[in-house]
């Protein structure tokens, strides 16, 4: 029903590019509900800065996750051209303006996106700023935000704590301290694919942790 | 295209055989087709009798066992870089074992058609998984089954029995402490000390001519038959007994018995002629049997990592399980094994310290609470532990916090890393409401004496069973007193603490029949825990502290204790002491059965004498509660 509405009241699909009316059709069917069956793609976006007026995407590291199995071969990792260049963030992604890594345009690196993600459900880190990202990309050439579900492991790693009085939670719970209480090795921080890496194993682990099994319902990670 | 991913996994791949013997360029392509796999503990890899997978596997990390269904023994345990899950490389036939996660565990699965043709191209890998595969184990080197399919011949029923120990290849030590010939026994004694070794091999030329010990020290130069300044060639044993390196634990020990001699020197090629490669120790036999708690004692005091610690605390899980199948009394069962656990803690800590770019800036205490502090922790469970440091002037208090903290940050990790899960509440050191000082600790304690709301009776029957793990015990004293200076003054704590002792529903129901729990994970499952041993000790505890009883942690050494000083009562006391004990064996040996803590059980999975047995303690539970119910007037203050 709430599908319906959303539907009726979306604005009428304009001219869009091919890419995006493919990626969109995937969800008019609906999605797996047996937890083995969907599809997690789990990603992370290296941007210039955190301020989604000005700043850019520079990179996106994404790995898919089916019945707790990561598939290496099918990972996906793509540096983009921007214009915008903050020289103060290069000491922490990295990604230096002339490096050799092939780069496309945004709007090419959107393609590949949403073709590699499909109608899958995301899964990032702080998820709200890598989505607000892409959908302030998608908005620039002129489409609609992402349609995919999304999951975020800092309120998902939460959800694993126990509630008690002894123990105060914490609002926001970095990448860092999730590696730490996961004794995942953050070698490759601060690389969009080695940050989507450390994140599927915390997420895997979470969903170990919240007794995720056979017969669980999906819906029940959106609460 | 390679990727950040893909070069992690071959990272850690090169270091193990098969795939040490591949090129490094190899390797990355491999790794490019390799899958993740996350397994939660106890979930299946595959069964016994299913159809071969695409892929074998690499234990990333975690552990995977190995049984056959017919026998409920392990075949094998395979640790970090081990590999599993040959058999559809080599046969097409459905998989004679299954593989279950023993902890959870990351799992690399290498596609099969991916890798075939490395095993052409390389000589090294096709034979390591040919032996592999023939002797059915990760490790190849149990030659006397060679050739011998696992299920296809009688002879491995004796050998599953016996644990398949002594048939196995022995691991050595790879760290040699060496010196020349010509070194003076002065240097050599004091080497051998620093490296807490007890023999020397003595070198000429870079080949092994002779062994000293600590026996050659004592027999030769205590006794004045050689001066201190004597050389390591006029006292050492020699000639040299050398063997090859690929050796069953049963070959080593006949050839030390053999040689009436305690230590073997391994070389290359089994000869003197080519260098020594590691030195094998009666002492690493008897750890390779882990039967025995003194050798596992001297071994987690020379552990100098905390993976080694790891391995020994699962070979502690195999004493336990030996001592339990033989009926030995939990009261000496647990002692030995709290022991050990306690001795695990402290290399932990000590090795943590050790680390340190600064010493701890002044005394502290690291205390274990709960079931630990009770040593009442048989089985691998959460860790629950404080740290008191003693007091500095203000304007440096916040620096030693932070110091504290960064140490218990690692002592925490170091616990997790040997099997310790972390306190899903943060009851641990590295939380910063539990690394005070020793003035803090003052405050805190008489807060919770003073006003006691159920928090605070919460947090006191946590924290007040702590017993010192590591570190100043003057501190811990202090501390001690002055909770009893505190409740001697405000009695009525007694009666907050006896009604948080009360909480806990009683174990039956109407009809005589157990209580289970109603929803969540373990719907339908009986929390021994929560239901028959929470109260025991929760009552325990507070009829001790009002005994003005100290030092006494043990719940069933409390019932004892009180049985003592209140004859009138001593055979109720006596009674619950025997159900505490009888109530932890019972846990114990459920945690065993399932690998887990043992607090949840199916009812339906027990024996009908067994149920008996658990019910008849929920009668001394009932008359228990009674008693702290009338004694401390909690009827009124419930009603």
């Amino acid at each position: 029903m709430i599908r319906f509405f959303r539907n009726f009241f979306a604005p009428k699909k304009r001219n869009y590019p091919d890419f995006w009316m493919d990626y969109a059709e995937q969800f008019e069917n609906g999605q797996p509900t047996t937890l083995a069956d969907i599809r997690f793609v789990v990603f992370d976006t290296e941007t210039t800065g955190l301020d989604l007026e000005k700043d850019r995407i520079l990179s996106i590291g994404a790995l898919s996750l089916q019945n707790d199995s990561i598939d290496i071969d099918s990972s996906f990792e793509i540096f983009l051209d921007q214009e915008f260049y903050h020289a103060g963030n290069i000491a922490i992604h990295g990604i230096l303006r002339d490096e050799i890594q092939p780069r496309i345009s945004e709007i090419e690196a959107l393609r590949l996106l949403l073709d590699y993600i499909g109608n899958c459900i995301l899964v990032a880190h702080h998820a709200s700023f890598d989505r607000a990202m892409i959908d302030r990309a998608l908005k620039r050439h002129g489409m609609p935000r992402l349609q995919n579900r999304f999951l975020d492991t800092s309120a998902l790693y939460k959800r694993t704590l126990i509630s008690s009085a002894l123990l105060q939670k914490k609002d926001q719970y970095s990448l860092d301290e999730l590696a730490e209480k996961f004794d995942i090795p953050v070698k490759d921080r601060h690389t969009a694919l080695g940050d989507a890496y450390i994140t599927a194993i915390a997420f895997l682990k979470i969903m170990g942790r919240l007794k995720v099994k056979d017969g669980f319902l999906v819906k029940r990670l959106f609460k | 295209m390679k990727n950040t991913i893909s070069t992690r996994v071959a990272d850690f791949l090169k270091k193990y055989p098969p795939f040490s013997e591949m090129d490094l360029q190899d390797l990355e392509k491999l790794s490019q087709k390799v899958s993740i796999l996350y397994k939660t503990k106890e979930s299946t890899v595959f069964e016994e009798d299913a159809p071969p997978h695409k892929q074998f596997y690499v234990v990333h990390k975690g552990a995977v066992v190995l049984r056959k269904k017919s026998q409920r023994d392990v075949i094998d345990l395979c640790d970090e870089g081990d590999i599993f899950g040959l058999r559809p490389l080599m046969a097409n036939e459905n998989y004679m074992l299954g593989a279950q996660a023993y902890e959870e565990s990351i799992l690399y699965a290498i596609p099969i058609a991916e890798f075939r043709p490395y095993t052409q191209k390389y000589d090294g890998v096709a034979s390591f998984l040919m032996e592999s595969f023939a002797s059915n184990t990760r490790n190849p080197y149990s030659t006397d089954y060679k050739g011998i399919l696992l299920g296809e011949s009688p002879a491995l029923k004796p050998q599953i029995d016996k644990g398949l120990l002594d048939l196995q290849h022995v691991h050595y030590s790879k760290k040699l402490v060496t010196s020349p010939e010509t070194t003076s026994i002065k240097s050599i004694a004091v080497a051998m000390t620093q490296k807490k070794v007890g023999a020397m091999l003595i070198l000429k030329d870079g080949l092994p001519v002779g062994i000293i010990t600590d026996r050659d020290i004592r027999n030769k130069i205590a006794t004045g038959a050689y001066p201190i300044t004597a050389k390591a060639k006029d006292i050492m044993s020699a000639p040299i007994i050398t063997y090859p390196k690929r050796m069953t634990i049963a070959q080593a020990q006949m050839a030390m018995m053999k040689n009436g001699i305690s230590h073997l020197c391994l070389t290359e090629d089994g000869t003197a002629n080519t260098p020594a490669v590691g030195m094998l120790s009666k002492h690493d036999i008897m750890l390779e049997i882990g039967n025995n708690p003194a050798v596992l004692m001297k071994a987690i005091k020379r552990a100098e990592n905390f993976k080694t610690i790891k391995t020994i605390r699962r070979n502690v899980t195999g004493l336990l399980k030996g001592y339990l199948d033989q009926n030995i009394p939990l009261t000496l069962t647990s002692k030995i094994i709290s022991e050990l656990n306690d001795a695990c803690i402290k290399q932990v800590i000590a090795i943590t310290l050790k680390e340190q770019k600064d010493p701890p800036p002044v005394e502290f205490a690291w205390l274990a609470l709960g079931s630990q502090g009770r040593s009442e922790q048989l089985l691998h469970t959460d860790q629950d532990n404080a740290l008191i440091f003693e007091d500095v002037p203000q304007g440096e208090l916040s620096r030693t916090r932070t110091y504290f903290l960064k140490l218990s940050k690692t002592i925490n990790k170091g616990l997790n890393t040997i099997g310790y899960e972390y306190c899903p509440a943060e009851m641990m050191a590295s939380n910063p409401e539990w690394c005070l000082s020793f003035s803090e600790w003052k405050d805190r304690v008489s807060y919770w004496i003073t006003n006691p709301g159920p928090e605070e009776v919460l947090l006191t029957s946590i924290f007040f069973d702590y017993s010192l793990s590591f570190g100043e015990g003057r501190l811990v004293d202090e501390l001690t007193a002055h909770i009893f200076g505190n409740t001697e003054k405000y009695p009525i704590f007694f009666t907050h603490l006896a009604s948080g002792a009360l909480q806990n529903p009683s174990p039956t129901g109407f009809f005589r029949s157990f209580l289970v729990e109603e929803d969540g994970a373990h719907k339908d499952f009986f929390d021994l825990k929560r239901r028959a041993l929470m109260p025991m000790v929760d009552a325990a505890r507070v009829l001790a502290l009002s005994h003005n009883i100290k030092s006494i942690n043990n719940t069933a050494e409390r019932f004892e204790r009180l049985a003592e000083l209140e004859p009138n009562n001593e055979e109720q006391f006596l009674a619950c002491s025997y159900a505490t004990k009888a109530l932890l064996k019972f846990r114990t040996k459920q945690g065993l059965l399932h690998n887990d803590s043992g607090r949840f059980i199916a009812l339906d999975t027990l024996r009908k004498e067994e149920k008996m047995k658990l019910k008849r303690t929920f009668k001394t539970i009932k008359e228990l509660q009674e008693l702290i119910k009338l004694r401390f007037k909690v009827t009124s203050m419930l009603g």
